[in-house]
């Protein structure tokens, strides 16, 4: 670029950017950009897409002498099981609060970890869990009922053997 | 005929005298300045090698009395180093995945030589890191380490501290026994717990950071395999590498910040030494000299003589080896008497009860017995960045240097840790024996108690004490003496209530034998 003598500035002035200095700063806002942007594509990694756990839906088999507000609990799941009058519900035993497996017990059910009680419904009346334990999606008839771990329905649900 | 045979013999002997002489001049090749008995010597002993020339070439005498900094930081060094090293042998033998990690923990429990007592130091070592690192910071707060310039060099600090923590945690979980499980999965549901917010107010469909955090960390829904890996990973790998740059920022820095901090008057209340034994430059160093005069601004002796300071070889190093190796003591004596934990293999069925984390995140877990998110994340965040605050707010110059130095000083952290002591001690009174708002009016909604509970409530009054003290005293420094004191007060409560106090259902009990048989 050229300046005229008449039009010295004052060394105050902003001075303008000369063409190099201007495509030197691109070329370095470009590598920064291209290296945030690699970053950010390669801290999708760690994201997983899909979940390794078991299956979330699964058979059970009631027991024939299950009494109504008797806790039936399938082998290595959390959830509860119960069968009234009025038909059969699965109760999610994993506290609301932190992740600990809740214990049936003949009030509601009671938390290990913090100390949170639930009633027999899965409300709080105790303790710091934030909200009542999840009802679950339940299938079936006779002894035979698939509980799906994925769909929570609203509490009081039960399903007509 | 007879002068090749001359030759001959001069040459093999020439051999034979090199042979001799290969073991010194390794080392004079090695150390370049001969042995460190002058000062220049002793000079290139320290700027000669990479490993020490973090410290400068002399070492005020302030630095080295005992009640400057008792080595704390050192201490935490050395414990780090000793973690390194029985780290590292441990990864000889123990396999990262569910199936098998428990028994190679056992395997090195009770089948590899020397297996238990490695673990035993490692576990130990790692102890000792956590409370020399809380001390050391509780040391550079109490003697205003933290202001100008050592701000951004205590950030760093705090840096180090997280990271030591996030040591401790993940290597929490790689036995796969009982404990590990329970403690990880509260772990990773405290990850999770910005839901209870968001849950409450309904929008956790559309924004959930806690679920992204859990999964991040878990990568699964459950602690499995995935999560095993993770924390591994992190464990012997990402955390030590970050802990690793850290420590070398921070060494780094508190040379180019001007050495350990100092009272202004340090040089007139010192004793007057013997020059007999330490003269002051035997031999010029022009070497420091020069670059001296050439930076500009606060180093180390620009615009100071030399006068009380000593030769850091060997003052200052045989110190550090002295702390080096009661910390290397410590950790073996504790190793001999106890041994690290294993309990049953770990069963995601069955929580352990009580399911506690290691003890100094027992004062945590006493907070989120009262709201997983204040008490897990709220809380500590607000610590965290009110540390990190400190010395951007106070800016105060009086004390620096000093012991609770500043407006106050030794009584109001006397005042302090009685009120801090006593308030915490109250509150937590009141919960065990009258319980909280859901006990008084069932059906509150979850937001209250998230915003209302004990936690929330002793970190306000610690707050306005903290403001109390800045108007009574008329300084930033006395605020933040109170508000450190106090919330070390706090931590050192709720941590022995959690460690000593909680049984089953974390229920109240006085002693472990008033637990239900079960």
């Amino acid at each position: 670029m050229t300046v005229k003598a008449r039009e010295q500035k004052s060394r105050l002035d902003p001075e303008p950017m000369p063409r190099r200095d201007f495509l030197g700063l691109s070329a370095i806002w470009a590598m920064g950009a291209a290296l945030f942007f690699s970053l950010l594509g390669m801290l999708r990694l760690p994201k997983a897409a899909v979940l390794s756990s078991p299956s979330k839906k699964f058979r059970i088999t009631l027991p024939k002498a299950l009494a109504a507000g008797e806790a039936y609990v399938p082998p290595g799941r959390a959830v509860a099981v119960f069968r009234d009058d009025a038909g059969v519900h699965a109760i999610s035993t994993t506290c609301t609060h932190l992740g600990c497996i809740v214990k049936p017990t003949t009030e509601g059910f009671e938390c290990p970890c913090h100390g949170s009680l639930f009633a027999a419904d899965g409300s709080v009346t105790r303790g710091p869990a934030p909200r009542s334990l999840d009802w679950l999606k339940v299938q079936g008839s006779g002894d035979a009922w698939i509980v799906d771990e994925e769909s929570r329905v609203p509490p009081g649900t039960r399903e007509q053997a | 005929m007879s002068a090749p045979v001359i030759e001959q013999r001069t040459a093999l002997r020439v051999f034979r005298d090199n042979l001799l002489a290969a073991p010194r001049r390794l080392l004079d090749s090695a150390f370049r300045s001969g042995k460190p008995h002058t000062d220049r010597t002793r000079s290139n002993f320290v700027f000669g090698n990479v490993f020490l020339h973090l410290h400068s070439v002399r070492t005020h005498r302030w630095t080295l009395r005992w009640a400057t900094t008792a080595g704390l930081g050192i201490a935490s060094t050395a414990a780090f180093l000793i973690t390194l090293v029985t780290g590292v042998l441990l990864m000889f033998y123990y396999k990262p995945y569910p199936d098998a990690a428990y028994d190679s923990i056992k395997d090195i429990h009770f089948v590899v030589p020397t297996g238990r007592f490695i673990r035993n130091i490692h576990r130990w070592a790692a102890n000792v890191m956590v409370v020399t690192v809380i001390l050391h910071m509780a040391r550079a707060f109490y003697t205003g380490a933290y202001r100008k310039p050592r701000e951004f060099n205590w950030l760093i600090g705090m840096g180090l501290f997280v990271t030591t923590l996030g040591l401790s945690f993940t290597g929490y979980l790689l036995p796969w026994d009982q404990l590990a499980y329970w403690a990880i999965t509260i772990g990773a549901n405290i990850a999770q717990s910005p839901r209870e917010v968001t849950d409450a107010l309904g929008i956790t469909e559309w924004f959930d950071p806690g679920g992204f955090q859990r999964l991040l960390l878990l990568g699964s829904d459950t602690v499995g395999a995935e999560a095993l890996i993770r924390f591994y990973l992190l464990h012997v790998m990402l955390l030590p590498l970050v802990l690793t740059a850290l420590m070398a920022v921070h060494f780094w820095r508190i040379r180019k910040d001007g050495g350990i901090v100092r009272p202004a008057d340090a040089d007139q209340r010192l004793a007057k030494r013997e020059e007999a034994v330490y003269p002051v430059f035997t031999e010029a160093p022009a070497k420091t000299y020069q670059l001296a005069a050439i930076v500009r601004g606060r180093t180390t002796a620009v615009g100071r003589g030399p006068e009380n300071t000593v030769p850091s070889m060997p003052h200052l190093f045989y110190a550090e080896l002295a702390v080096l190796m009661l910390t290397a003591a410590i950790c073996l004596a504790l190793s001999l008497v106890s041994d690290a934990p294993l309990k049953e293999l770990a069963n995601p069925a069955v929580p352990e009860n009580p399911a506690k984390a290691p003890w100094y995140f027992l004062g945590l877990q006493e907070m989120v017995a009262f709201s997983a998110f204040m008490g897990g994340i709220g809380i500590p965040s607000i610590v965290i960045i009110g540390l990190g605050l400190i010395p951007f707010l106070d800016r105060e110059e009086s004390g620096t240097g000093e012991w609770f130095g500043g407006p106050g000083g030794w009584p109001l952290v006397k005042q302090a840790t009685a009120f801090g002591l006593g308030t915490a001690i109250l509150i937590e009174a009141l919960v065990i024996r009258f319980g909280w708002i859901r006990e008084w009016f069932p059906g509150v909604s979850q937001l209250v108690v998230t915003l209302i509970n004990p936690g929330t409530v002793l970190t306000l009054i610690y707050g306005l004490y903290s403001v109390w003290l800045v108007r009574r005293y008329n300084s930033t420094r006395a605020g933040a003496l109170g508000l450190f004191t106090v919330f070390l007060c706090g931590f050192l409560v709720l941590t022995i209530i959690g460690v000593y106090f909680r049984g089953p259902n974390w229920e109240f009990y006085w002693s472990p034998s008033d637990w239900p048989k079960h």
